[in-house]
């Protein structure tokens, strides 16, 4: 058996899912490693980031538009330009559309009200280095709690990720509004994923739903893979 | 020098906050049919130099202030140095 592979977790000021994103990793076998939003690396042998849910700064100015901007998010940048997995979850997939890390903005849900449920995802995609273990068209349950989750991209950029295959999740059924019931999205080379649900919160059966397994399992997988080039 | 940026949601783009403004106005007897609503961020710049003033609230308002993808722009340097 593999080693347990260290996943930095970020926590950033209104951070709050970073906790249950530690647990959620320890419990499916990886090796979490807390981060901190000022810090100017990642911690050592970190081989998988997790962006995690919350307010950073407040969501002042725009969601994750200030959090893009901590001393942590250039180690970030470099880790993921590097071919390593990083993944964000809500606040942190927010954070990293504004970073340009992912295509599109999350934007007010179009209902005008926090939606916090749990919802079905399918996955769309299995070309990122986070679908391993994923089939197309598979079903996951996972929970949403967010006010400015509407995946926004036009129509051209909707058209290029979609040939890309960068469109990871969508939902059942529309959540929030997003373009294309989008919920989740990944870089041109697959190796950063953000979405909107939160896996974290669904690794648990005496909790709910499970969905959230197979995701993060999918950044834990990642995170094995060794890099090739120096 | 002070100057203003005021940031709007793109033209097309769905303004949710807008649409509730819209509503709750209309419940007031407004005769309205539409409200967008942006942002307006006044800025104390550290210059006299209105070319500098104005190169440097481009680059903030590019890089922070407004998302280019849903958001437009626009500067307003007020007359006094």
């Amino acid at each position: 058996m593999s080693e347990a592979p260290r996943i930095a977790v970020v926590t950033f000021p209104g951070s709050n899912d970073d906790g249950d994103a530690m647990l959620a990793l320890e419990l499916l076998g990886a090796a979490p490693v807390r981060s901190w939003h000022g810090d100017f690396e990642l911690p050592e042998g970190a081989a998988g980031v997790v962006l995690p849910g919350g307010f950073s700064y407040g969501d002042y100015l725009r969601c994750g538009a200030i959090a893009r901007f901590a001393p942590v998010m250039e180690a970030v940048g470099a880790f993921a330009a590097s071919g390593r997995p990083v993944l964000g979850i809500c606040n942190g997939f927010q954070i990293l559309c504004e970073a340009g890390l992912l295509p599109g903005v999350l934007r007010p849900n179009r209902q005008q009200q926090f939606v916090c449920a749990d919802v079905t995802v399918t996955v769309e995609s299995t070309s990122s280095a986070f679908a391993g273990e994923w089939v197309l068209g598979q079903e996951l349950v996972i929970p949403v709690k967010h006010g400015e989750g509407s995946w926004y991209g036009d129509p051209q950029l909707v058209e290029e990720i979609e040939a890309r295959g960068q469109i990871a999740f969508r939902y059942a059924e529309d959540v929030n509004g997003a373009v294309g019931r989008i919920a989740g999205v990944t870089n041109a080379s697959g190796n950063v994923l953000g979405l909107m649900p939160h896996p974290e919160h669904a690794v648990d059966p005496l909790l709910g739903p499970t969905g959230g397994v197979p995701v993060l399992r999918g950044l834990i997988e990642a995170a094995l893979v060794p890099l090739l080039a120096g | 020098m002070k100057a203003t940026v005021l940031i709007r949601p793109k033209e097309g783009i769905l303004d949710p906050q807008g649409e509730a403004v819209v509503e709750a106005l209309q419940h007031l007897g407004f005769a309205v049919s539409g409200a967008r609503v942006g942002r307006l961020v006044d800025v104390q710049v550290d210059t006299d130099d209105p070319d500098e003033a104005r190169a440097a609230l481009d680059k903030m308002s590019h890089e922070l202030l407004a998302n280019p993808l849903i958001e437009s722009f626009t500067i307003d340097l007020g007359d006094e140095g």
